[in-house]
């Protein structure tokens, strides 16, 4: 496991990185959150570097917020949307990693469905490889994000209580966040039906995470609150009965916010199913700071873009 | 609201282990006070002549027919049957037309029975919609307009996954479900259990181990998931085996069975009689003997009637054609004190016990309760006669049988609501 000192080579995820690691990211991206506010970023930061954001899965947001991170630092950026066959998929995750070679990329940032394409990618790639959400595995620069923005308005990481209500089993944002946020000292609240909600989460985040099954529970108290998106496929397949039932029990109201701390942060990483998952009335209130994460979204890209390039400059 | 004062009566109330004589008194509706020494002022008195008093019959499975199915039976006519066999509280089947997925249909059947005045209907709702056994019905949005418990009635579910998706989804609102323990596949298209009558008469059949085969599977997914099962009507030795030892290791599980299986065996099927149709069919005397020891032994959970309506034209078919299902409520009293238990402990099995396993307020004498009562006669015996019985359907099949314990009058909030002899 690399030391705090050493360079990150790729970004798969989260896991395993520690307070040394995380917090230089977080204090570039704020002040790249504050030159992007200024229109003054630095655009030579990544001359003549070569970004490909090879998408496996369809993705407007993710892909739009690293491709304008690169351009910001003077990156040429490519996008590659890749339609997936379902068969022979490992031989043409490989192909085209020989493809990306011969191209002299230099960052990777991949989106792909199966938990561990990035990883597996990484063994064959020249670039460095930033994980743009794998499968159910995990997403790590929205961890980063979220850290930042919480950051942003509480000051610290350590010691908040956070809850993360949804559909986590199937959730790569729910992982990398109970990863990070774990790392630096808070707790997490996991909550949802059993059937989104496996028992073996608590395993995660080193004892620091609980499980709960209502709102009520996991709310009370809690410093954030995090909504997440419910796939429309988890309807009709036996894990939820409908969307007004998942609404009733798990959405996040006005009434299950009102338990939480008075001035408690209201986060969703997008895009939201209003009424499914979270009210309208408590997306657009004071206390959501979801437009935020989309800010910061950027910001936290152009910094690990931009660790990562100097990893790579020959000294 | 008037005072009724019961005197000279055997008070018999299970959920507080008595049996003893005493007196009742009701005010507006509830049980007011026990062993009161003399009649309140004003009070109407009722001269029990030595019958016994107990809490008004707890029914934990019964299908009214309605609504959809209004030629077998409906709300009015089942409560008839209902009340005239002692039993106030039931717990409705929701495999109806439609079928009862949906909270309004709840609170529709919930005030049907209320309209009856006779009767309080705790209705299941489905577990998959449609009854189907494809996509999790609403449970949580049913539960909490009074669903019960859920089940898809006499369909089993089938596919593992779906079983444990909905015994883990029901976890977070702490709901029941309710499972018919029997193999479909190797159910399918049978209509009695394996064995020299089956073979004799060329009927197709299902094994015994159909029940355990299921009940096994089903611990098992309890096991993994935590979630809270009840078999309904368990009738053979190798499933009630599993299900005590499950229920030592103190798996959330619990179970009933219906009087067929511990008064009949599949004898009385003799020269193809429908009536004796049922499903699961009715076992063999060893099947039936395990039964009885399970009821004996608390492995049994609760004794259901099991009430299934059909129509003459349902059952005038050839044997494997004919409707499965023999009706049970006006006969659930009397077969209960045909097990042989003894009296408190026979009467625990249709009052307290199906109220604790369904978590509802009733079967119960304390004070404070809603006055529910069953007066009756232990020694008194009467006939059963298919063709006069309360209630639409005939289907009984204990047609000919003389049952212990008559029902002499039925309270329900303690209002009148059955007598006998007067009732047609």
């Amino acid at each position: 496991m690399p030391d705090s000192s050493s360079p990150l080579r790729h970004l798969l995820g989260i896991e395993g990185l520690n307070e040394g690691q995380i917090l230089p990211i977080l204090d570039l991206a704020e002040s790249y959150a504050l030159l992007s506010r200024s229109r003054s970023a630095p655009r030579e930061a990544l001359r003549g570097r070569t970004l490909i954001n090879l998408f496996f899965e369809d993705s407007t947001r993710t892909r739009t917020s690293f491709e304008l991170a690169g351009k910001r630092l003077g990156a040429d950026v490519i996008n590659m949307t890749v339609a997936t066959s379902s068969v022979n998929k490992g031989e043409t995750l490989l192909d085209t990693a020989a493809t990306l070679n011969a191209m002299r990329c230099d960052l990777l940032v991949v989106r792909h469905a199966q938990s561990g394409a990035p990883a597996l990618l990484a063994q064959k790639v020249e670039a460095s490889v930033i994980n743009a959400g794998d499968g159910m595995h995990e997403h790590p620069t929205q961890a980063l994000l979220d850290a930042l923005t919480i950051r942003r308005h509480l000051g610290t990481l350590s010691g908040l209580t956070v809850a993360i209500c949804g559909d986590i089993g199937h959730s790569r944002v729910a992982r990398s966040n109970i990863h990070l946020l774990s790392a630096l000292g808070s707790t997490i609240r996991l909550v949802g039906p059993p059937t989104l909600l496996p028992g073996a989460m608590a395993g995660l985040g080193n004892g620091n995470v609980t499980i709960h099954h209502t709102m009520e529970e996991a709310l009370a108290g809690a410093d954030v609150v995090m909504s997440l998106r419910l796939q429309k496929e988890r309807m009709g397949s036996g894990l939820v009965p409908s969307a007004r039932e998942y609404f009733r029990f798990f959405g996040l109201n006005r009434k299950r916010l009102a338990l939480a701390q008075p001035n408690a942060l209201v986060m969703h990483p997008g895009p939201m199913n209003r009424g499914v998952e979270i009210a309208s009335n408590v997306a657009d209130s004071p206390q959501s700071v979801i437009s935020e994460q989309v800010e910061m979204g950027v910001a936290v890209r152009m910094a690990v873009l931009d660790r990562l390039a100097r990893g790579r400059r020959p000294s | 609201m008037s005072t009724l004062f019961f005197h000279n009566v055997r008070i018999i109330d299970p959920a507080s282990n008595r049996d003893a004589p005493g007196t009742l008194t009701v005010r507006d509706g509830l049980i007011a006070e026990l062993d009161a020494p003399s009649a309140p002022e004003g009070a109407h008195s009722i001269d029990g002549q030595g019958a016994v008093l107990a809490p008004g019959l707890v029914d934990m499975r019964a299908d009214l027919g309605e609504p959809g199915f209004e030629y077998r039976e409906d709300v009015e006519t089942g409560a008839r049957a209902a009340v005239a066999g002692g039993v106030t509280t039931l717990a409705v089947l929701p495999n109806t037309v439609p079928v009862i997925d949906d909270p309004a249909l709840v609170q529709h059947l919930k005030e049907r029975g209320n309209d009856t005045g006779m009767i309080t209907i705790h209705p299941y709702g489905a577990l998959t919609k449609g009854c189907e056994g494809k996509e999790t019905a609403e449970l949580g949005l049913l539960q909490e307009v009074g669903a019960v418990a859920f089940t898809d009635g006499t369909r089993t579910i089938a596919d593992t996954k779906q079983l444990r998706n909905l015994l883990s989804y029901a976890r977070f609102m702490d709901g029941l479900i309710v499972q018919h323990p029997e193999d479909p596949s190797l159910a399918r298209g049978a209509c009695a259990t394996s064995g020299p009558l089956a073979t004799r008469l060329g009927l197709p059949q299902v094994p015994a181990a159909a029940e355990a085969i299921l009940i096994a599977r089903d611990i098992r997914i309890v096991e993994m998931t935590g979630g809270r099962l009840h078999f309904a009507h368990v009738s053979t030795a190798e499933g009630l085996d599993l299900i005590r030892k499950a229920k030592a290791k103190g798996l959330s599980i619990t179970c009933d069975t219906a009087p067929p299986y511990f008064l009949l065996t599949e004898e009385t099927i003799g020269d193809f009689r429908t009536y004796a149709k049922l499903s699961p069919p009715l076992r063999n005397a060893t099947d039936r003997d395990a039964v009885l020891a399970a009821l004996a032994d608390g492995t049994i959970d609760a004794i259901a009637s099991d009430h299934a309506p059909a129509d003459a034209d349902d059952k005038r078919l050839p044997f494997a054609q004919a409707r499965a299902g023999g009706i049970g409520l006006v006969t659930l009293l009397s077969a209960t004190l045909a097990s042989g238990l003894d009296l408190l402990n026979a009467l625990r099995l249709i009052t307290s016990a199906p109220a604790n396993v369904l978590r509802i307020d009733a079967g119960t004498l304390s004070i404070g309760a809603k006055a529910d009562l069953c007066l009756f006669a232990p020694e008194q015996s009467w006939v059963v006669e298919s063709g006069k019985l309360p209630g639409r359907a005939q289907n009984t099949p204990f047609d000919g049988e003389t049952m212990p314990g008559k029902v002499l009058r039925t309270f329900r909030h303690g209002i009148e609501v059955y007598t006998a002899g007067t009732v047609a």
